[in-house]
């Protein structure tokens, strides 16, 4: 086939994609809103519906595999469209440098129902730089014996660092399991106890 | 379909705007791209997951395009010479845009829809009304002038 040499800048793409962003945005079209921030764990991926803030991914999550997930879940009409998810980046940027220790965005829980959910509401009362046990967790959530469901919940909770499944460690008292992996839920137990005790 | 859309306008857009520029240049370009994918993002989950998307997008491109040069043309004051399109923005691309702009109109349309889109000339007909292998000729056409035109940057048979 003949082909005609008309390249475009990955310039002119950029400046189209964000108007494209700003205007889908503007008409109601974007039920998924995506970025990413970099942050000390990496690249975050942060998602919002209308509602709120309905995903943050860690990069170990696979962030191509989330958005498919999101796409089939909630809606295909996902856009990289960043202006939706400035607060609480902004947010999360101020948390992670030890300037914020609560979040104050709203959250769109539709992907957790049942005990998972009432689990991931409970996650809230867990104050900056305290833990909970699995144990204690599963009492506030009115299920003593539901344990492990609890730790399911943590390890599956849609909107890790802002909603702080990172706060419900093992009743040893070592950190246990996170959806970003063990190292992130010690550096994130480790800046709140550094931030906490320098107040 | 129920793949995000955002993998759509990476994969696509430039396609598209391609599609564009060689309908209407490229200072009017970018609204009938804008246009195009917002149409296509409210009709995206209802698409039928086999469906040829590249087909689908460049077709509605040629839509939004058309649609951008009837309400230029409505605008318009009539003015003896045609618009000077060496207004666009400048690159090494300008040139190219210019010859598609002094062809006639088939064969700008049916370059932009096969050359640039990757229509066949089949969907290149059911586009631009006509027989398929008077698609292909205006393609042909099209490209013959170009060549002589803009040069180098032209490689290839035809299919």
């Amino acid at each position: 086939m003949t082909t005609l040499d008309a390249p475009v800048t990955p310039d002119d793409l950029a400046r189209l994609h964000a108007d494209l962003a700003a205007r889908a945005l503007g008409v109601g079209l974007v039920d998924v809103a995506y970025r990413t921030l970099d942050g000390p764990l990496g690249p975050l991926l942060l998602a919002a519906t209308p509602v709120g803030l309905v995903r943050v991914a860690f990069a170990v999550q696979d962030h191509d595999a989330v958005l498919t997930d999101l796409a089939t879940r909630i809606s295909p009409r996902v856009l990289a469209a960043p202006a939706r998810l400035d607060d609480v980046a902004r947010q999360l940027d101020e948390y992670f440098t030890g300037r914020r220790r609560t979040f104050d965005v709203p959250i769109d829980l539709r992907l957790v129902g049942g005990f998972r959910r009432v689990v991931v509401e409970h996650l809230a009362e867990i104050g900056y730089a305290r833990t909970a046990s699995y144990a204690a967790m599963a009492e506030a959530a009115g299920s003593p014996r539901a344990v492990r469901a609890v730790g399911t919940a943590c390890a599956l909770n849609p909107v890790p660092v802002v909603v702080p499944c990172h706060r419900v460690v093992r009743s040893d008292g070592t950190p246990g399991q996170y959806a970003g992996g063990a190292a992130a839920k010690l550096a994130l137990l480790d800046l709140e106890t550094r931030v906490g005790a320098a107040a | 379909m129920d793949e995000p859309f955002e993998r759509v306008v990476r994969e696509h857009g430039a396609t598209v705007l391609r599609v564009c520029r060689a309908v209407l240049g490229p200072a009017d370009a970018d609204d009938a791209w804008s246009e195009t994918f917002l149409s296509a993002l409210r009709a995206w989950p209802d698409l039928d997951r086999g469906a040829n998307v590249q087909a689908w997008l460049v077709t509605i491109a040629h839509r939004k395009a058309i649609d951008v040069v009837r309400a230029a043309q409505r605008r318009a004051i009539p003015v003896a010479d045609l618009p000077d399109l060496a207004v666009a923005p400048a690159g090494r691309d300008l040139d190219l845009w210019s010859a598609l702009a002094r062809l006639p109109h088939k064969q700008r349309h049916a370059v932009a829809l096969h050359h640039l889109g990757g229509l066949s000339y089949d969907e290149v007909a059911g586009v631009l009304g006509g027989t398929p292998a008077a698609a292909r000729r205006a393609g042909a056409d099209g490209v013959a002038t170009l060549r002589r035109t803009y040069g180098t940057t032209i490689d290839g048979g035809d299919r």
